[in-house]
């Protein structure tokens, strides 16, 4: 009887030494894949669906519109196709591959049950403008999570329209807005502290307000008396500030102590409170947004409920809203009645149901297939175990902040525990010797790096956020390699300065790339 | 609980490394006051795999979905076959579970991804570059808008009256708040598009008119007149596509002057889902390159001189530019974009220009046999794949009644325009592969039945 697995592998063969480095005439090295363009594999007139034949000729008056030639574009039989996108993959990092600690994005394990009822005929082939009698089951899903959301927050209404946190971001301001405005009171100024998200100024810009930053205290969080300051400029009635958009957690992982402090003396001034709430994950079931004081918050179901992150979306920004700003709030509206049944509101119904609404911010009823998936989530965990996500999101990043904090700076460590994220800075690190060394090191050693150089407010700032779906063992090793980046720093290894070796690419020139941009194929 | 891995043995010993005593010591900085003692009792709590799919498959049931009825609904969504690969190739964990590639050096197949999917849209378009995808086509029409704006620094902009309605709700809701004024129109129930009327309002002020192609009502407007009057007036030409596969037949907008093309891209590899998540598409002349929102994928070299792939342009970008930036959009669509892109890949441009050539036929078949129904009179000139049809009542009413006959007969210009008494007869219908000749025998007859039934008084 033979072996039943014969690998040819005789000790006397040794390891593979120098073979390691003859290049190969395929350019492939074993399971290291390298892929060409489509364009540089496909033939023109392939196609990899078959069709039925037409005999039909075009309508008499479509002659004048119809195009010269198809559009210039190879295609690919199914195997080819399969193949193709197949060893593309095979070049991404991803979180079933392994740790994904990339804070401030919250890459959690995608259950795998939330694509499959997201892929119910049900769902996924129903057309956004049926009529209602033929999609109650689509409305039931969002009536029942947008009642998760309101209670988990502890807030009036959710506006669930919005595509993606930035658009969320727009959304509450938008209701700010209309609700200033319903009032007489043009205000123009947004403070945003110097931690917060790009998307937080970038969203006030676009909204038409002018942006201001609001100083942090030495222990990273707002300085609450440097805003009560800021808001008493003349007092309340001249006051030009129109809303603070605050995230608690912050994005140095810290929970915003003097959020009430803040809300009440926002409140005071005439001014709302907009959370971004990118970090809910860290607070879910152990705290209501509502209770601090927010007027609005949006909720990256890609983050907290943990919808896939794509590739760089789709995300979905539900924005959970206060009973001042809700009148204000897009349409379609989910609105709850006094029964606590909710139904949804579009424009016919608007003018008497909603006629304060500021309008419409995308064509149909927002992310329905990212609804589903968080719905799913959401039953799945149950009350308990979305307060049990928090408390392990937490108890990951506080042992992760307490197994580096020898051998990397921890500029708010020393205060007290981070929430669920841990920020390190590049303060210790030997000269010569970056936060992006110990990035690329990182991808050399297995692991997605972490976020780096944000926030702004820690120098060569490096957040790790492990999430609650990652194992002790798992942390273990990170940790691990993270220690043996720092002692490879501390003794000068050159070798680091080049990481990575053992990727796909090496470091990538993203000068040229800018300075002369190749934006698509040119043959 | 399935879906978390620390043990209570680990957590207790996670906590004495930290040295806390018990894992509320970890959320000491939240006030006492704020601190919710459990879990919230109106909440039900954890569930097996088996009893959430149980509750969600009860909810899927209570929607009639596009494939168990004759199905004719298009305005902005389309139901397409998607071939099996498709939807397995995008659940690769690599692309499902991956973020956007912020690290290049393991990110090589989103990367190169999206710079094969911004060549497709590109030459999809007939625009010189595309972007690596919005959040959906009404937004990246907004966003086409402002774009102009930075462009010729001007703030009026001219919508035609073909425009999706919803587009146009989205512009102006955006509009009020940035100070850019819009000119608006409602569409007429004529075989043409009013052109001349689009033309006519572009003035020196113009940044831009936006016209969509085809438009709302499935007819064609004349770009390269519109084109050629806006470029008069130094204003820029922005098309909108709701429907690609329509470009599978009819001239790419770049090729007929258009400035910035963008569009609806769910028609290719992805789902009606009720409205979202779908894909914005986004082209434009490669001179506005700096001007342009949302992601960039670029063409380099790493250290070894190797091709590959990276962001670019990112000084463009909210979270370098801030409140200075293009846009505030941080995510793009970008597994729909890889749904988009393997489906264009399957296809190849002569597969899409047959797809398109079957939908037509169906469409034509479709509108053949409604005119033949008492009462109806198909509206359009020119369609691809959807037109219009004017009925003797308020077609919502009309599409409520198929919808009891299990027939989801297309879409009301009531829906759409509840404020125009103009357009409530109007009946958006949509054709494509999908649609067979049961179905289209089953909409003309029940069609024509509900007509007489509703003719006669009798409530059915």
């Amino acid at each position: 009887m033979s072996a039943p697995n014969p690998t040819g592998w005789r000790p006397e063969m040794g390891g593979s030494g120098a073979a390691a480095a003859q290049p190969t005439a395929s350019g492939d090295r074993g399971l290291m894949l390298e892929e060409p363009l489509i364009f540089e594999l496909g033939r023109p007139g392939t196609c990899g669906v078959d069709m039925e034949e037409t005999a039909g000729e075009p309508l008499p008056g479509l002659a004048r519109f119809l195009r010269a030639e198809p559009p210039a574009l190879p295609g690919l039989t199914e195997p080819e196709t399969v193949r193709h996108y197949t060893r593309l993959s095979r070049q991404n990092y991803a979180i079933d591959l392994g740790p994904f600690p990339l804070g401030s994005c919250t890459m959690k394990h995608n259950p795998r049950l939330n694509e499959k009822i997201a892929r119910l005929p049900g769902f996924a082939d129903v057309h956004p403008l049926q009529p209602q009698q033929t999609v109650r089951g689509a409305i039931g899903v969002i009536a029942e999570l947008a009642q998760w959301l309101v209670t988990l927050t502890g807030m009036h209404s959710v506006a669930m329209t919005p595509k993606a946190g930035a658009h969320g971001e727009l959304c509450g301001l938008l209701c700010i807005r209309a609700a200033l405005e319903a009032r007489g009171d043009a205000r123009e100024v947004i403070l945003v502290p110097e931690s917060a998200h790009g998307t937080n100024p970038a969203t006030a810009a676009f909204a038409g307000y002018r942006v201001e930053n609001i100083p942090a205290t030495s222990d990273g969080r707002i300085d609450l008396a440097a805003l009560q300051a800021r808001l008493g400029v003349g007092g309340p009635q001249f006051c030009d500030v129109a809303a603070v958009m605050i995230t608690n957690p912050n994005t140095c992982g810290l929970f915003e102590r003097d959020m009430k402090r803040i809300a009440d003396a926002v409140h005071a001034a005439g001014g709302f409170v907009y959370c971004d709430g990118a970090n809910f994950n860290a607070i879910v079931g152990k705290v209501r947004p509502g209770d601090l004081g927010v007027d609005a918050m949006h909720i990256n179901l890609h983050k907290t409920f943990s919808t896939p992150h794509g590739g760089g979306g789709p995300g979905s920004g539900p924005v959970v809203l206060s009973e001042a700003l809700a009148p204000f709030a897009p349409l379609p509206f989910a609105q709850t009645g006094p029964d606590g049944t909710v139904r949804l509101i579009e424009e016919e119904d608007a003018p008497t149901d909603h006629p304060h609404t500021f309008g419409r911010m995308a064509a149909f009823h927002g992310q329905m297939g990212m609804f589903t998936r968080a719905l799913t989530y959401i039953l799945s965990h149950g009350a308990d175990g979305l307060r049990q996500v928090a408390e392990d999101a937490v108890l990951n990043a506080n042992y992760v902040l307490r197994s580096l904090d020898d051998v990397l700076h921890a500029p708010f460590g020393k205060a007290g525990p981070c929430m669920h994220e841990a920020l390190f800075s590049d303060d210790d690190l030997p000269d010569g010797f970056t936060t992006l060394d110990i990035a690329k090191g990182l991808i050399d050693e297995g692991f997605h790096p972490m976020t780096v150089y944000f926030p702004l407010v820690a120098h060569g700032a490096m957040l790790v956020e492990p999430t609650e779906t990652e194992s002790k063992a798992g942390l273990d090793r990170f940790i691990a390699s993270m220690r043996s980046l720092s002692a490879r720093a501390r003794r000068a290894d050159p070798s680091l300065k080049t990481a990575p070796h053992l990727a796909p690419r090496r470091r990538l020139d993203e000068t040229l790339a800018a300075r002369k941009p190749v934006l698509t194929w040119r043959g | 609980m399935r879906y978390l891995p620390l043990t209570p043995a680990e957590r207790a010993e996670m906590l004495r490394t930290i040295g806390a005593g018990h894992v509320d010591d970890l959320f000491i900085d939240v006030p006492p006051e704020a601190r919710l003692p459990g879990p919230i009792a109106a909440l039900p709590h954890h569930a097996s795999e088996l009893a959430v799919e149980r509750h969600m498959t009860r909810l899927a049931a209570d929607n009639l979905s596009a494939g168990a009825a004759p199905f004719f609904l298009g305005a902005g969504a389309y139901r397409h076959h998607i071939p099996a690969s498709v939807d397995h190739l995008i659940q690769r964990g690599e692309f499902l579970t991956a973020y956007t590639p912020y690290q290049p050096e393991i990110a090589q197949g989103t990367l190169q991804v999206l710079f094969e999917f911004q060549t497709q849209v590109a030459q999809l378009f007939g625009t010189e570059i595309a972007n690596a995808s919005m959040y959906d086509g009404s937004t990246a029409c907004w966003e086409a808008i402002a774009m102009a704006g930075r462009v010729t620094r001007r703030t009026r902009a001219v919508l035609s009256g073909g425009l999706h309605p919803h587009y146009v709700a989205v512009a102006s809701t955006m509009a009020r708040f940035t100070g850019d004024r819009l000119d608006t129109r409602l569409p007429d129930l004529v075989a043409e598009p009013d052109d001349a009327a689009v033309i006519g309002a572009i003035d020196g002020e113009t940044s831009c008119v936006v016209v969509q192609y085809p438009d709302v009502l499935g007819r064609i407007p004349d770009l390269s007149a519109i084109s050629a009057a806006a470029q008069a007036h130094g204003a820029l030409l922005v098309a909108v596509v709701t429907e690609p596969v329509a470009l599978g037949l009819i001239e790419a907008p770049g090729k007929l002057g258009a400035d910035i093309v963008v569009g609806e891209g769910q028609s290719l590899g992805v789902g009606l889902q009720f409205g979202g998540p779908y894909l914005g598409l986004f082209g434009c002349r490669e001179k506005f390159v700096r001007q342009m929102p949302g992601r960039l994928a670029g063409q380099t070299v790493d250290a070894d001189g190797k091709r590959g792939f990276v962001l670019t342009l990112s000084t463009r970008e909210q979270h370098i530019r801030r409140e200075k930036a293009t846009s505030n959009i941080c995510t793009n669509s970008g597994l729909c974009a890889l749904a988009f892109s393997i489906h264009m890949t399957l296809l190849g441009g002569e597969g899409l220009a047959r797809l398109a050539r079957i939908n037509h036929h169906h469409a034509r078949a479709t509108a053949q046999a409604l005119a033949q129904v008492p009462g109806v009179r198909v509206m359009n000139q020119a369609y691809v794949n959807e037109f219009a049809v004017i009925l003797p009542r308020d077609a919502r009413e009309v599409v409520r009644q198929l919808a009891e006959y299990g027939v989801l007969g297309g879409v009301s210009l009531g829906r759409l325009y509840p404020d125009a008494p103009g357009l409530q007869n109007a009946l958006l219908v949509a054709a494509t592969e999908t649609t067979t000749d049961e179905d289209i025998h089953a909409l003309a007859t029940i069609l024509g039945e509900i007509l007489v039934d509703m003719h006669e008084g009798t409530p059915t």
